[in-house]
């Protein structure tokens, strides 16, 4: 008797982990490039990636020369992915493990399953930098989200994650979910920033922060988050030049909700686990050209590789990806 | 004369501009890299304009938040009023992106519309 066999396993020309902007512009190309046997990995229910919970406007001037929201700009990639019969699909497809001969295992409801791919192209974005990493004292209550975890939940699950907040960090996320909890009625007390300027763009400064009278405190950090059950108040610094505290410059804002918008680091476990060589600094892989890695065909695009500032640029540098696995496929 | 200083975010180079405003009228505008930075600089003095997004609750729908925006700019003043409007809303048909979700938003003349294509479901995550 023969055992059943758990897994199936069988090759594919060009496998593309992430459906988000960079997984779709990659698979788009690679196909306009020649290659006609794709499987596109999304961990999620949907195509599209963070920019389905990125409401706000800011997508498409340069790629598409209109001001287009972040579902619009993912909708018009969906929908030529679509089109084309050869790029094969593979929603709630989650990959748990790469190897260096680029072979991958990905669950899916009720099923593991095998693909070894000639080529591979991992899209998978990045993520927000937590708490944890920027070391902020206190209780550990309910409340501290990360900006993007609060965007999901205000954008695609319709819930307000609190009533009165703090943001740490001005990144870009951070200062467009001040203006969306003001909009949708919640108190934004202060954004916070270490740095004697803005991480995020001038124009999210503007029309996020100064269209609603929100104090932006520069060359400031919180100190201490206070609080048994849900999040009470943080303890604000000044800092000097070396980031260090100034005594007596603390003071004290109640709120119930604090978000950490404080950077975004490359989401890379899986080449590492397939032994592509990584920089700690950034996450990154190391590499000499734009998406290439140590491992020969095996691609990383898109914030993944490293973090852009627009999701148009992610476009770009993705399209370039899937022209080089397609010129690595019939190079071999 | 006053001299207003004011950042151009029609595009992410954010312009810094200096806007020679006269009896409320923009007379000279500089420092901005292409003339959307004119325009904009004359609408944010005499009439600021923003487009609105945000996401409407649904009912019956593949997601639960469907997310939509105003089909041109609207006036700053209103927007807290549009999102009194916003919440008020309920879709519960199939809409694709583009579509009107309510005409005449405000009596603005500008559409709000659906930034999603959003199909019949159930609406839950999984
Ligand atoms: S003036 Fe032109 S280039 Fe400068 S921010 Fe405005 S739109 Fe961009």
């Amino acid at each position: 008797m023969t055992r059943k066999k758990k897994t199936l396993s069988f090759e594919r020309e060009l496998v593309i982990v992430g459906g988000g902007p960079a997984g779709m512009a990659a698979a788009l190309s690679a196909y306009e490039n020649g290659v006609r046997d794709i499987l596109l990995l999304e961990r999620d229910q949907y195509l599209g990636g963070i920019l389905n919970q990125c409401v706000h406007t800011g997508f498409g001037l340069s790629y598409f020369k209109e001001v287009l929201t972040g579902p619009e700009y993912a909708g018009r990639f969906i929908r030529q992915i679509g089109n084309v019969p050869k790029i094969e699909v593979s929603l709630k497809s989650f990959v748990v493990c790469l190897t260096a001969e680029k072979k991958l295992t990905y669950i899916k409801p009720g099923e593991l399953q095998e693909v070894k791919a000639r080529a591979l192209i991992m899209a998978t974005g990045c993520r927000e930098k937590t708490r944890e990493m920027v070391h902020i004292a206190g209780t550990r209550p309910a409340g501290v989200f990360s900006a993007g975890l609060a965007q999901k939940l205000i954008n695609i699950e319709g819930l307000l994650p609190g009533k009165s907040a703090v943001i740490v960090g001005s990144g870009d996320i951070g200062l467009i979910m001040a203006r969306r909890l003001v909009l949708e009625g919640a108190q934004v007390k202060a954004v916070i920033e270490i740095r004697k300027e803005s991480r995020g763009l001038v124009r999210n400064v503007v029309q996020c922060v100064e269209d609603f009278d929100i104090p932006l405190y520069f060359s400031h950090k919180i100190s201490r988050i206070s609080g048994r059950d849900r999040v009470e108040k943080v303890l604000v610094s000044r800092v000097d030049d070396a980031s260090r505290e100034i005594p007596g410059s603390q003071f004290e804002i109640s709120c119930d909700t604090v978000l950490i918008s404080v950077g975004l680091i490359p989401e890379n476990e899986l080449i590492e686990m397939a032994g592509v060589a990584l920089n700690r600094e950034t996450n990154s892989p190391v590499s000499e050209q734009v998406n290439r890695t140590s491992v020969p065909g095996l691609f990383v695009c898109g914030n993944a590789y490293k973090v852009y500032d627009l999701a148009d640029s992610v476009t770009r540098d993705s399209e370039l990806a899937g022209r080089m696995a397609a010129e690595y496929l019939s190079a071999g | 004369m006053i001299i207003k200083h004011l950042t151009c975010i029609e595009c992410p180079k954010g312009c810094g501009l200096s806007v020679d405003i006269e009896n409320c009228k923009v007379v000279k505008v500089q420092g901005q890299r292409c003339p959307k930075g004119e325009k904009y600089a004359v609408a944010e003095v005499e009439n600021p304009v923003r487009i609105m997004t945000s996401a409407v609750l649904t009912r019956g729908l593949d997601i639960k938040m469907l997310p939509v925006r105003t089909n041109s700019p609207i006036p700053k003043s209103r927007i807290q009023e549009a999102m009194r409007e916003i919440k008020r809303i309920r879709v519960e048909r199939p809409v694709r992106t583009g579509e009107i979700i309510v005409k005449n938003f405000l009596g603005l003349g500008v559409d709000l519309v659906a930034a999603r294509d959003v199909k019949k479901g159930d609406g839950s995550i999984f």
